[in-house]
Parts: C-alpha cells; sequence; structure tokens
C-alpha cells in the first residue's frame, strides 16, 4: 500500500537546556497516560513521539527541572 | 506455549479511580491473597482523575441529604431507568468513603465549624463537595497502594477476558504496550474498572485525542465485558455533555454555579433552571444552540472580583489545569467575556449518564467471578465517589471469590486465537494505519448516531461499521505503539455498534437528547419502562432484550416524578 508521511506541529515543546534525561531521567516519560513521549538516546533528551495529547498536564507538573511546556495543540488553540 | 506473566488471585483491570479502591479493599479483605492491579498507562498519572478533580458531585452527607433523597433524585435524573438497590448502596456507603479518603489525606471543603461545605447544583437535594485542593487525588492512592503491597503492572493493556469451560472467569490476556509482547494472567476473579468509552464519537474539533474523557479510555471494559458474554445495559443512554467549546473540556458549572455563575444564551439570560448534567438538560441546551438563540455561554462576567479569583484557582490548578492557557490563548478573561459553550461528542459512561455493564449492588457481573466498577459499571450518575464506593464492593467481592478456588485449567485454543489477532497488526508489513481507520469509523459515529437519533442513518451506521470490521484485520503497525492503538479501535468499533444496536433497540424517546429518537418523539412507559439490555447471544450475534425494573424501594411521588423535565425557564408575561 503507498504510504506518505504527514508533517504535524505537537504541542509538548521540551527545554532541551534544561532536559537532563542524559542523566537517567525519564519522568515525563513514565506519566504520560497515552504514552506519548520518549527520550532520544543519541541526544540524552526528551521529545514528544506521537500527536495524541489530551493537554492534561502531568508531562509538565512532574518534571523535576520544569523542562517541559506543553500548549493546547493547534487545531484546538 | 502461552506466555504466561503471572498467576494471580485477584486482577484488578484498570487503575485510575476505581481500580486503586478496588486493589487496595481486596488486599484489605484477604491480605493473604495475591492481588494485580494492571494499568494501561501508569497508576501514578492515569485516567480521568490524573490531575485530581475539583469537587465531589454527589456526596450524600447526613444534615445535608439523606440516602433516599439521593435515590429520589438519580431515579428522576435518569428518567426512572433504575435498579433502586444500586444506588441506593451507592448512597448508604457514600458518607464512610468520604470520610475515608479524608482519613487517607484527601482534602475537601469544611465550614467554619470543621463541617464538610456542600453545595447545591442538583434540581433537588445537596450533593457537592468542593475539593479545591484536590489535585493530589492520584498521591493519595498511590500511597495506599504501596501500604497494602498490591502488586502494580504499568503500561499493559487488557485484550480479552479469559474464560473457562463454564463460561466463568480464568484470567485476562494482556499486550505489553512497550514491547509489544503478547501474554496471559491467570486470575481466579477479575475487576473490570477501565472507564467510560470516551474514544466513541470524534470532537468537532477533528482532533482524535481532544475528548471529554481522558482518551486512553477507548471503551476497552465495555467490549472486554461483551465478548466474555456478560450483559451490558442502557448503551442507549449516550453520555454528552456541555463543554467549552474546541477546548472540550469542563467550563465548570458545578464549580461555578454555587458562587453564581450560569448558562445563558446570546443575549445573556439564564435559559435552564438547573445546571446538574442530565439529558433533559443537555436537551435544552441543544435546542438554544440550534434555534436563534445560540450560542449558548457559561456566565461569570457578573461575579465580584474575589469570587472570580477563587473560581480561576480551583479550575486552573485541578482537573483540566489547561484551562486557563485556553482561555489565555483565546485572550478570554472571566471578568469581561463569556466563555463559550458547545455539545459534546457522544460516549457510553455511567458516571456521568447511565450506560455499562450491568452489576448488582454487590458489583457483580452476570458473568461468574467478573465484578465492574467506576465509569463503565451501569450505576447511573456515579461519578467519581460512586467509582470508589463501587471500587470498594468490587475488590471485596472478587477477594472473597476467590478464596479458596483453584486456577481454572487453561484454554489454549482462546489464547492461541487471540495472541494471533493481537499481534497481526505487527505481521502486516503494508497495511492501514490504525488511526486513519480509527479516524474514518469515529467520522461515522458522528454522522450516524449522535442525537437527534434518526432509524435510517442508525441503519447506515451499521453497515459502515461492518465494513469497518472487515477492514481491522488489514491494520498494520509500526511498533508497540500503534499496535496499542490498533487493538483500540477493536474496542471503540464494538462500541458504536454496541450504541447503535441499543439505540434502534429503544422505540421510544427518554433521558432527554441522550436517547431523542425522531420517529418516536414521546416517552412511552406502556412499552419501556424497562431497562434495554445487549449481550452476546448462544449464536455469537449483538442481541438486545428487556428486564423489568426491580419494584423501588423509594417511592416517588407525582409531582417529584416530573421535576427533570421542567427543566426550561418559563417567562412569565408581562404584567399589564
Ligand atoms: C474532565 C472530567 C471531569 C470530571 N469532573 C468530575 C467532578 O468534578 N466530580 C466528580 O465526582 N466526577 C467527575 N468526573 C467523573 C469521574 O472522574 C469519573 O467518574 C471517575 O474518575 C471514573 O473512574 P474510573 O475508575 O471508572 O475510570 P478512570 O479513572 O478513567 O480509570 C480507568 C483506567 O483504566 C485504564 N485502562 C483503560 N483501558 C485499559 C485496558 N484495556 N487495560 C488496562 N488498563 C486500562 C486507564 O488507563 C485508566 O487509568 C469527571 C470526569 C472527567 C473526564
Ligand atoms: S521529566 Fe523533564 S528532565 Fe526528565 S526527561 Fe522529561 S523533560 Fe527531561
Ligand atoms: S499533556 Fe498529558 S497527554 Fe500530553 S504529553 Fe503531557 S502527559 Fe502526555
Amino acid at each position: 500500500m503507498p504510504m506518505t508521511l504527514n508533517r504535524v506541529a505537537v504541542p509538548v515543546m521540551v527545554d532541551e537546556e534544561k532536559c537532563i534525561a542524559e542523566k537517567g531521567c525519564t519522568v515525563c516519560v513514565d506519566v504520560c497516560p497515552l504514552d506519548l513521549l520518549a527520550i532520544d538516546l543519541l541526544k540524552g533528551k526528551a521529545y514528544m513521539k506521537y500527536d495524541e495529547c489530551w493537554y492534561c498536564l502531568p508531562c509538565e507538573k512532574d518534571c523535576p527541572t520544569q523542562a517541559i511546556r506543553v500548549d493546547i495543540p493547534y487545531l484546538l488553540r | 506455549m502461552s506466555n504466561i506473566i503471572a498467576e494471580v488471585d485477584v486482577l484488578v483491570i484498570g487503575g485510575g479511580t476505581a481500580g486503586p479502591m478496588a486493589a487496595v479493599k481486596a488486599k484489605e479483605k484477604n491480605p493473604a491473597a495475591k492481588v494485580m492491579l494492571l494499568e494501561k498507562a501508569h497508576v501514578k498519572r492515569s485516567g480521568a482523575i490524573s490531575m485530581g478533580m475539583d469537587g465531589l458531585n454527589n456526596a450524600v452527607i447526613p444534615g445535608h441529604a439523606t440516602p433516599e433523597q439521593y435515590v429520589k433524585e438519580i431515579t428522576v435524573a435518569n428518567d426512572g431507568i433504575v435498579n433502586q438497590k444500586t444506588v441506593m448502596a451507592y448512597a448508604q456507603n457514600s458518607f464512610d468513603m468520604i470520610n475515608q479518603l479524608d482519613s487517607w489525606g484527601v482534602k475537601f471543603e469544611k465550614d467554619e465549624t470543621g463541617d464538610y461545605a456542600v453545595r447545591k447544583v442538583h434540581h433537588m437535594g445537596t450533593y457537592v463537595l468542593p475539593m479545591p485542593e484536590g489535585h493530589h487525588m492520584k498521591k493519595v492512592l498511590y500511597r495506599q497502594l504501596k501500604k497494602t503491597r498490591v502488586e502494580i503492572t504499568n503500561r499493559y493493556m487488557a485484550t480479552r477476558l479469559l474464560l473457562d469451560e463454564q463460561g466463568a472467569i480464568a484470567g485476562a490476556m494482556v499486550l505489553d504496550t512497550r514491547e509489544g509482547t503478547f501474554g496471559v494472567i491467570r486470575a481466579k476473579s477479575v475487576v473490570l474498572s477501565t472507564g467510560a468509552a470516551g474514544r466513541l464519537g470524534l470532537p468537532s474539533s477533528g482532533y482524535l485525542f481532544g475528548t471529554y474523557e481522558n482518551p486512553t479510555n477507548a471503551g476497552d471494559g465495555y467490549a472486554l465485558a461483551y465478548h466474555a458474554g456478560a450483559e451490558l445495559s442502557g448503551i442507549e443512554c449516550y453520555q454528552i455533555n456541555p463543554l467549552i467549546k474546541d477546548y472540550n473540556g469542563p467550563a465548570c458549572a458545578y464549580v461555578t454555579g454555587p458562587f453564581g455563575g450560569y448558562t445563558a444564551n446570546s443575549k445573556g439570560e439564564r435559559f435552564i433552571e438547573c445546571d446538574y448534567w442530565s439529558g433533559q438538560m443537555m436537551l435544552e441546551f441543544y435546542r438554544e444552540l440550534e434555534g436563534g438563540n445560540g450560542p449558548v455561554f457559561l456566565k461569570l462576567d457578573h461575579l465580584a472580583e474575589e469570587t472570580i479569583g477563587t473560581i480561576e484557582h480551583i479550575l486552573h490548578t485541578n482537573e483540566r489545569p489547561s484551562r486557563g492557557r485556553f482561555h489565555e490563548g483565546r485572550h478570554l478573561n472571566y471578568r469581561s467575556g463569556m466563555v463559550e459553550m458547545h455539545i459534546s461528542e457522544i460516549g457510553l459512561c455511567s458516571g456521568h449518564s447511565a450506560s455499562g455493564v450491568w452489576v448488582d449492588e454487590h458489583a457483580a457481573t452476570t458473568v461468574p467471578g467478573l465484578y465492574a466498577a467506576g465509569d463503565l459499571a451501569c450505576v447511573p450518575h456515579n461519578y467519581m465517589l460512586g467509582a470508589f464506593v463501587y471500587g470498594k464492593f468490587a475488590g471485596e467481592s472478587a477477594a472473597d471469590y476467590a478464596a479458596g478456588r483453584e486456577h481454572a485449567p487453561m484454554d489454549e485454543r482462546q489464547v492461541a486465537q487471540e495472541s494471533a489477532r493481537v499481534l497481526g497488526p505487527l505481521n502486516n508489513a503494508d497495511g492501514l494505519p490504525p488511526a486513519q481507520v480509527e479516524y474514518k469509523l469515529r467520522r461515522f459515529v458522528n454522522d450516524y448516531l449522535q442525537p437527534p437519533k434518526i432509524t435510517r442513518k442508525m441503519e447506515i451506521g451499521l453497515q459502515r461499521f461492518a465494513e469497518i470490521e472487515a477492514d481491522l484485520p488489514y491494520m498494520s503497525a509500526a511498533n508497540p505503539h500503534e499496535l496499542m492503538r490498533a487493538m483500540e479501535v477493536h474496542f471503540i468499533r464494538d462500541c458504536a455498534e454496541m450504541a447503535a444496536r441499543a439505540s434502534l433497540y429503544r422505540t421510544e424517546s427518554r433521558w432527554g437528547l441522550y436517547h431523542y429518537r425522531v420517529e418516536h418523539p414521546e416517552k412511552n412507559d406502556a412499552d419501556w419502562f424497562c431497562h434495554a439490555q445487549l449481550k452476546k447471544n448462544d449464536a455469537g450475534e449483538m442481541s438486545c432484550f428487556k428486564r423489568p425494573i426491580e419494584p423501588y424501594i423509594v417511592a416517588l411521588d407525582e409531582e417529584e416524578k416530573d421535576a427533570y423535565n421542567r427543566m426550561r425557564i418559563v417567562k412569565q408575561a408581562a404584567v399589564a
């Protein structure tokens, strides 16, 4: 089946200066009820992997370094 | 050979609200029992209350309300179709549960004398208890889970229940959502607490995950129970809520109502007497939206600065804390503008309305060894406190059932069949992306099932759902995450078919907008004063049938019966 990839703007931004995933933190990945976040192993930083966000905020509230900012997804903003 | 992940006495599926309570209470009932709490997400932040809750919607507190009054209120709010025994069991245990939560550290609003500060929102009685600091709910539950040593298994999703030869519970089949592997958990009894069918209709934004309910709850438990042969009830009594337009979360009138906020039309006028969510209220809301007086708003701009500050604190730190962010983006300030409201997508949820797995007053379903609690168990308008109370019943009942029982022999055929179904999309290198199938399915749900309900439309809907069923084996999953979504599409499709069949079955209108049938606009008590049940019959088909309503234990007088049908404010003719 022929396929294509559509680009989408995702609502979760990670401040890579603040994120300490390289030190072993995975808090945001652990708490997201929809399992949307992941750690980029090359960079050692968290990022949003899937655009399926409930804008519920556990990732932002539980991050120990305040590295995350959740926006309302563009379609609803 | 099957991959057996664990053998436990009691397996609780879904660790949101009812689930943690069920697991703790099962363990307290029988500390020797092996109790496992299985959760698709992570118990620390899962479910409807992942960020806490801003109040109890249905607290029955001595001095403010009696269990009898509450049973009456819910009987009338749900248009007579209730098994009063189940509502009474909730009401009688509601106060003890509040005290239990209080002793665990949940902070409820109290007055100067230390009494719970209950507020009036319902049409008749006083039942709303605010929790301005309710954001720590999940932490409180987590502490209890650790204390009672419940075994927690996160990031696993149940895909089907496992049955023994007699059709009783033998465990569950599960998917590791991170690894994409399949396995079996053998259990002597199971509690289902997987929440609402929240990903049924498509929000009008078109964003698949911008639902009212936590979108992790795709209706898993409804489908699990159905395929296990359990009876479901009131599926045609949809959940439809008045929400902040586009944001699609509650505004929330229960919080703002007691402070003087209210639902208004575009002229800023009140048009409903009571903001408590019911089908009757939603019908008036719908009429106002569709008539010349829409849009509909939540009006707060007449309130004092101090009051608005308090409302902002509650609404923007609790439950759906991104509300504040949304309003900011739209340049809306409660002080100077009204909040534009809209009607949600349809869902199934007994927490808010009445659709769910049929349970008795001990949380037992019609399948031996299977218990259900929370939004997916049919105890009308049960909300969060109902999830806790029935979670307790379910946990205790499941512990008792498991005691002294052996594990049932494993039926390898069921397991092999399910393993093939679940892992199929990983083996389809080339096929339909689950998100595309889900989008189409849920758009059809909107097109054909959204009230007002029209017979021909629902029949076409059933044809479309059958075509989607034929597409399901052709989904492909690129990774375990997509595989989880693919399995959820199966659940959503099952729920869509249930919603259509149950709605077609009840040939009358009831519950205001929730079941407004254009060809049968009147309520017909002569034929339909009964529960409409749905179940997989012996031929494996989805079938509907009537279940009589048990004689009421709390009688209603004629005046009360009609209370929720008088929602609209009738303007007095001007005196000449
Ligand atoms: C936005 C919002 C506001 C609300 N406001 C109020 C309020 O102010 N007051 C009030 O009393 N009530 C309120 N409610 C209702 C109340 O929150 C719910 O009735 C209650 O929390 C439901 O509990 P539950 O255990 O059934 O579901 P949930 O708490 O949602 O838990 C279900 C759990 O099951 C898990 N799960 C789902 N499928 C599977 C599977 N296949 N395998 C394993 N796990 C699975 C989910 O991840 C989730 O953790 C609100 C609900 C919402 C959505
Ligand atoms: S919680 Fe914060 S610090 Fe930890 S991985 Fe996520 S973004 Fe990085
Ligand atoms: S806001 Fe919620 S759904 Fe979105 S990434 Fe954060 S935790 Fe996940």
